[in-house]
């Protein structure tokens, strides 16, 4: 199936889009970037779920955990632009290292 | 191998025709008084050219937030609609209760003034 | 046409009954407060604890109830089930019934604020209840995503817009590995219930370097949400910037739903593992403990004090996990969580006490003199102190006695030897609350006690629980121990061990 792609091949783009959206997180301080870099890791877990439904013998838990997932995406980026939007009206930007306002 | 594909050429030919139809009605029918404003771009009512960093309206957030959480829940209806024989009734009524959470959210939204523009 | 199919409903109604009660309450008080004005959000507060006290009465009901499954073995019901249920919906009435005044003082949109309680307090029973990957998971997102706004709450105040901002972006960023390391789990044992993931351990085929990944993200994962060292750096920031209450309900009923998870996976259904994450436990107990203790000797502010103090007793509870090869330590953990729930959620209390609307007064310095002015506000609080410095006969000092004898039978001599050094560390900060009211002199007026019954209920509720639990440890122990072994009921293959 698929023509030579094996599982390994889904997995290695999982890890690849995994490192990349925690890099993306442990170094962008604008915190729409960070979100943005959240995103990036959640897909790739969906594509582990997938390509585990797709190739194991368990054929749906998968694609309904990706299903869960592609939810909870949307109701995080939803939450976290709300966070996001009120701290830009208190304090106008969305650095991260600009919002120190408690101590440590 | 036609025989497979041809409820989709059918849907193409119908759809060509509706398409073209009501355009050539349009062209021949309709009054032409172009203007300047006409002329424009569309942009769902945005003026279409600025400034990428331009400001515009916190409603446009709020109106988007609302967007995204309806429109993704939609997605759990999807494998309710592929097994829809199978779950028969049960799955009719667990997809409506599914359906009256969300309209909770709806009236709860609707009631509190994030659907009013002004 | 389609005939209603019964056989797909054989599901059982009477398990899921408390969080029906929790979700249709919790929809229920969203929609009645749009009728009603901010300023009587009083009374959604009280409606809010009669249906979480209702849910309660329910949840009690099935705590003898025999272990079962109930939608094709997603939900697992039964005592370890109804025993965190009811701790999370004390905490949670307890958390509604220290806001009502505060959230009046503070001017809080009302409804919000107690949906959002109710909601997370839904997320957190699903927790206790998952015996499935997914509704672990989704329990877990219904509890954080509420938790998220409920710390950013105050969207004026700069400081709650970032203890949201923070626990938001750690909170997420957390669940990126969690889900990664579920997926890796789901890979590696074709399935996503607990029960069969057990089982899969056990066959030669497993792939065990997918496997062990899964589980070491998993690990990172719940790190994050028990605040666990190294993946604590969220917790002092959330725990100081959000409003009060919030606080004393992220300490008490996110720690006590997350360790239910946590439990059920690793000490239920990863037992075949043990030897291989107990290790990793230990070294995260060990770090958990110190550095929560030796950070926490250093704060001027109390509720950032006792973030690091929720810290290092996570860390405690990690000691009890570590010691999963002793029949004890289950029961143990249990009990502890019951324990340090009554304390923190009354050292919180009377944090909430001295907080006034434009006057935070959360320095460990506006406590000083509190006796003389206070006498009842300062006893309850030396109480709550000396509960979680350890001191008997309260509940704090059983909680740790269970632990660390858990921990013996499990032969982790060093462990204990670190964590009674801890516990003696921790008396020095807990202490010093004690003689910044008693001894010093200075310090703020707090608000007239007098006029706010529902605080002054909360803190009698939680000192009397503190001392009573302490007092009288044994029917507490003997029901935490009962709770943990039939989540081990739960799973079929330990009958044996129950009907020895």
């Amino acid at each position: 199936m698929g023509g030579g792609i094996t599982l390994e091949h889904f997995l290695v783009l999982g890890l690849i889009l995994f490192l990349l959206g925690a890099y993306c997180v442990l170094t962008r301080r604008n915190a729409i970037g960070i979100l943005l870099g959240i995103e990036l890791m959640l897909n790739a877990a969906n594509i582990n779920y997938l390509a585990f439904a797709f190739f194991g013998g368990a054929r749906y838990d998968g694609q309904i955990f990706a299903i869960f997932v592609i939810m909870l995406a949307a109701a995080e980026a939803v939450i976290g632009l709300a966070v996001i939007l009120a701290i830009y009206q208190n304090l106008r930007t969305i650095d991260v290292d600009a919002t120190e306002t408690l101590s440590g | 191998m036609l025989l497979t594909w041809f409820p989709i050429l059918v849907t193409l030919a119908v759809a060509a025709l509706v398409v073209g139809g009501m355009v050539t009605i349009n062209r021949l029918t309709g009054p032409r008084r172009p203007s300047k404003i006409k002329g424009e771009e569309f942009e769902c009512g945005n003026p279409p050219t600025g400034q990428a960093w331009g400001r515009f309206s916190v409603h446009f957030y709020l109106t988007a937030l609302l967007f995204v959480v309806f429109d993704v829940e939609v997605i759990f209806l999807y494998p309710w609609a592929v097994e829809l024989r199978h779950l028969g009734m049960f799955g009719l009524v667990e997809a409506l209760i599914f359906i009256g959470i969300l309209t909770v959210g709806l009236v709860y939204a609707w009631q509190r003034g994030a659907l009013d523009w002004n | 046409m389609t005939q209603f199919n019964w056989s797909l409903i054989n599901f059982a109604w009477l398990p899921i009954l408390p969080l029906i009660v929790v979700a249709v309450g919790a929809m229920g008080v969203l929609l009645a407060g749009v009728q009603v004005d901010d300023e009587d959000s009083g009374a959604l507060g009280i409606l809010t604890i009669a249906l979480l006290v209702f849910a309660a009465v329910l949840s009690l009901l099935l705590f003898g109830g025999r272990p079962s499954v109930a939608f094709s073995g997603a939900l697992a019901a039964g005592g370890y089930t109804a025993y965190f249920d009811l701790l999370v919906l004390f905490a949670a009435a307890m958390t509604a019934l220290m806001s009502v005044e505060y959230a009046a003082d503070q001017g809080l949109a009302g409804a919000e604020y107690y949906a959002l309680l109710m909601f997370a307090a839904l997320g957190m029973m699903l927790m206790a209840a998952g015996d499935d990957l997914i509704v672990i998971f989704l329990g877990l997102e219904t509890m954080s995503i509420a938790i998220y706004a409920l710390a950013g709450f105050m969207r004026h105040d700069p400081r709650s817009n970032e203890a949201a901002l923070k626990y938001f972006l750690l909170g997420a960023f957390s669940t990126g590995f969690l889900l990664y390391g579920i997926a890796f789990i789901y890979g590696a044992t074709g399935s996503i219930k607990l029960e069969p993931i057990e089982a899969a351990l056990s066959r030669p085929a497993t792939d065990n370097a997918l496997l062990l990944a899964g589980v070491g993200l998993l690990l990172i994962g719940f790190g994050f949400k028990i605040a666990a060292v190294p993946f604590h750096m969220w917790a002092p920031d959330a725990y100081e910037g959000a409003p009060t209450p919030v606080t004393a309900f992220m300490a008490v009923g996110v720690k006590a739903a997350a360790f239910a998870a946590f439990v059920r996976i690793f000490m239920v259904h990863l037992g075949p593992l043990g030897p291989q994450w107990t290790m990793v436990l230990w070294v995260m107990a060990g770090l958990t403990m110190t550095v929560g203790n030796l950070a926490a000797l250093v704060q001027t502010n109390i509720k950032r004090m006792l973030a690091y103090s929720a810290i290092a007793h996570a860390g405690y509870i990690l000691v009890g996990m570590t010691a999963a090869a002793a029949p004890r330590a289950g029961g143990a953990i249990l009990y502890y969580l019951l324990g340090y729930a009554f304390t923190n959620l009354g050292a919180f209390t009377v944090v909430v006490a001295l907080e006034r609307r434009g006057a935070i007064h959360d320095n460990l310095a506006d406590y000083r003199g509190l006796a003389a002015r206070h006498p009842f506000l300062a006893a309850a609080m030396a109480l709550f102190m000396l509960s979680l410095a350890g001191v008997p006969p309260l509940a704090g000092f059983f909680g740790k006695f269970y632990i660390f004898s858990a921990a013996l039978d499990a032969h982790l001599l060093w462990l204990t030897i670190i964590a009674v050094i801890n516990s003696v560390i921790s008396a020095y900060y807990y202490l010093s609350v004690l003689i910044a009211m008693y001894v010093r002199e200075g310090g703020v007026e707090p608000a007239a006690l007098r006029t706010r019954p529902a605080l002054i209920a909360t803190l009698v509720i939680a000192a009397a629980g503190t001392v009573a639990i302490g007092l009288f440890p044994q029917p507490y122990i003997t029901s935490a121990a009962g709770a943990f072994v039939s989540a081990l009921g739960n799973a079929p293959h330990h009958h044996v061990v129950l009907s020895r």
